[in-house]
């Protein structure tokens, strides 16, 4: 890098040609439903959508329906993450454990969560606990294996270090363990994060359970269509704010971490 | 020997220990809701083998069906994408956006233009599990190795043989990582596109006897569910060491794990 350096000037386009594409995007959606290729009864002009979003935006049900979207998607989380860090931190940090629970946890995490539907809907009806019923068997495994991966991950040397120095168990949780499964951790937090999202909105759009998945279900059938785009813009929204805001914490939490790490592909 | 007897010992047995627990302790039960499994599973043979072709055929061909279409669009246009720098940049954020999309939340769309056929449910799959084959084949394409890249550019390798000995291989740890990600996204899309508006399906089956209250019947739709879930994860990963052997051979070799 001789010359000036040519990083944020590279950033600087790459933005460019990024708000171009959303821009192109738009302007697609604009044209496509009024040349008439798609009936805009079905596929309203984009503006539509904006006048629709900017109704929902004043009417207090929609930020009532908004915010118990949240409520299930954070309460889910909360506890799927809670769960798999206690879990995954008893079963990673014994061999044998690992070894008896893997072929359990192989064959419970590719159930699909939507197998629940049926069983909510009988045991609480409508409610907040069907969608976290769903939100939390959803999002727990991910974090499980990546929380037992990240503690079994811990360097032998230091393993073998703190035994001899004979850590006690709090220190060994804070100096050994922490740091070498906090970055598997947070890439586990991340990815039940965004499972968690896709299943409170599954929850509520199939269930019924109060929140934006249950208005996007209201629109369709009361054939209030830009309506419907408008949600679905704003739930599609919610996804990106939360792989940003999550993938961003990482990069805070993770300074300190040598190679802020390359996704664990799981 | 002993050593194997030893791995099967241990992933049978807790298995094998949760379901005589689940056995033992719903024996008894007079709960309308949980049923005892012995019930459970005298309901599964009775309940599915008349509802195999109508119901559970149907349902595996479209998840199939869907799913290969969302592998074959997912390379289709991650290869060229990964491929040009600026065309990328400029669709970078619309992909983001697409992607954090909950992919049921397109299903009252997909209706609304389709109608309620096979094609709206084999739609549903193709737009929700495109985005991992997507997103990772554009990652994989993008970090070729230089030094293949240009050693296939001296031997003058173009056209279809450069897509297939350099961009492909190159990028199929990626796309396999894609497509395992896009299974369970598959798998979820087919039972709610049944769900919702069907007469026929897995999922439609399983909503069907909950409405009715027929309970043990629901039950061994669930646990059929998540046989067929673990069925195509095995199955995966059968497919996954075929096609990467290769890669799997040259990490160990490496010493990586």
């Amino acid at each position: 890098m001789t010359t000036a350096s040519p990083e944020p000037r590279r950033g600087r386009q790459r933005a460019v040609l990024g708000a171009l594409g959303l821009a192109g995007a738009a302007a697609l959606a604009e044209i496509v439903p009024r040349i008439g290729v798609v009936s805009p009864r079905y596929l309203p002009p984009f503006s539509a959508m904006l006048g629709a979003l900017g109704r929902e935006a004043s009417s207090p049900a929609f930020w009532r329906a908004l915010l118990d979207t949240l409520q299930g998607w954070a309460l889910g989380l909360a506890i799927a993450v809670t769960a798999g860090v206690v879990l995954g931190a008893v079963i990673g940090s014994r061999r044998g454990l690992r070894a008896a629970t893997a072929s359990t946890i192989e064959f419970l995490r590719p159930i699909p969560s939507v197998a629940l539907i049926p069983v909510a809907v009988l045991l609480y009806g409508a409610q907040l606990r069907s969608t976290l019923l769903l939100v939390v068997y959803a999002s727990f495994w991910p974090m499980l294996l990546q929380v037992i991966h990240g503690v079994g991950d811990v360097d032998p040397v230091a393993r073998d270090t703190a035994l001899s120095y004979r850590f006690t168990v709090w220190a060994k949780l804070r100096y050994l363990v922490l740091p070498s499964a906090l970055p598997y951790i947070l890439t586990g937090v991340r990815l039940s994060a965004a499972i968690a999202l896709i299943l409170a909105i599954t929850a509520e759009l199939v269930i019924g359970t109060p929140g934006l998945g249950k208005e996007i279900g209201v629109a369709m059938s009361s054939s209030a269509v830009p309506a419907m785009y408008a949600l679905i813009l704003v739930v599609g929204l919610l996804g990106v704010a939360v792989n940003v805001g999550f993938r961003a914490l990482e990069r805070r939490v993770l300074a300190w971490h040598l190679s802020v790490r390359t996704e664990a592909a799981t | 020997m002993t050593a194997s007897l030893r791995r099967v010992a241990l992933a049978v047995a807790l298995p094998g220990l949760l379901f005589a627990l689940w056995w033992i302790a719903s024996d008894d039960s007079v709960s309308f809701y949980l049923p005892p499994l012995r019930r459970i599973v005298a309901a599964f043979g009775p309940t599915w083998s008349p509802r195999w072709a109508s119901h559970v055929a149907p349902s595996i061909a479209r998840l199939v069906i869907g799913y290969a279409g969302a592998v074959v669009l997912g390379v289709g246009l991650g290869v060229p994408l990964g491929g040009r720098p600026r065309l990328r940049a400029a669709l970078e954020p619309v992909l983001e956006l697409a992607r954090a999309l909950p992919p049921p939340a397109l299903v009252p769309v997909f209706m609304l233009l389709f109608g309620i056929g096979t094609a709206m449910k084999l739609l549903v799959i193709v737009s929700g599990a495109v985005w991992p084959v997507l997103l990772n084949t554009i990652e994989g394409v993008r970090a070729v190795d230089d030094v293949l890249a240009d050693t296939c550019r001296c031997y003058g390798i173009t056209g279809a043989t450069r897509l297939r000995v350099l961009v492909l291989r190159a990028a199929s740890p990626q796309i396999v990582t894609g497509m395992r990600q896009a299974l369970s996204i598959a798998i979820i899309l087919m039972v709610i596109s049944e769900m919702f508006a069907s007469s026929s399906g897995l999922g439609y089956a399983i909503i069907d006897f909950q409405r009715g209250f027929s309970i043990p019947e629901m039950w061994s739709g669930v646990i059929l569910l998540g046989v067929l879930g673990f069925a195509m994860s095995i199955g995966f990963r059968v497919f996954e060491a075929r096609v990467l052997r290769w890669y799997h051979a040259q990490r160990r070799v490496r010493g990586e794990p």
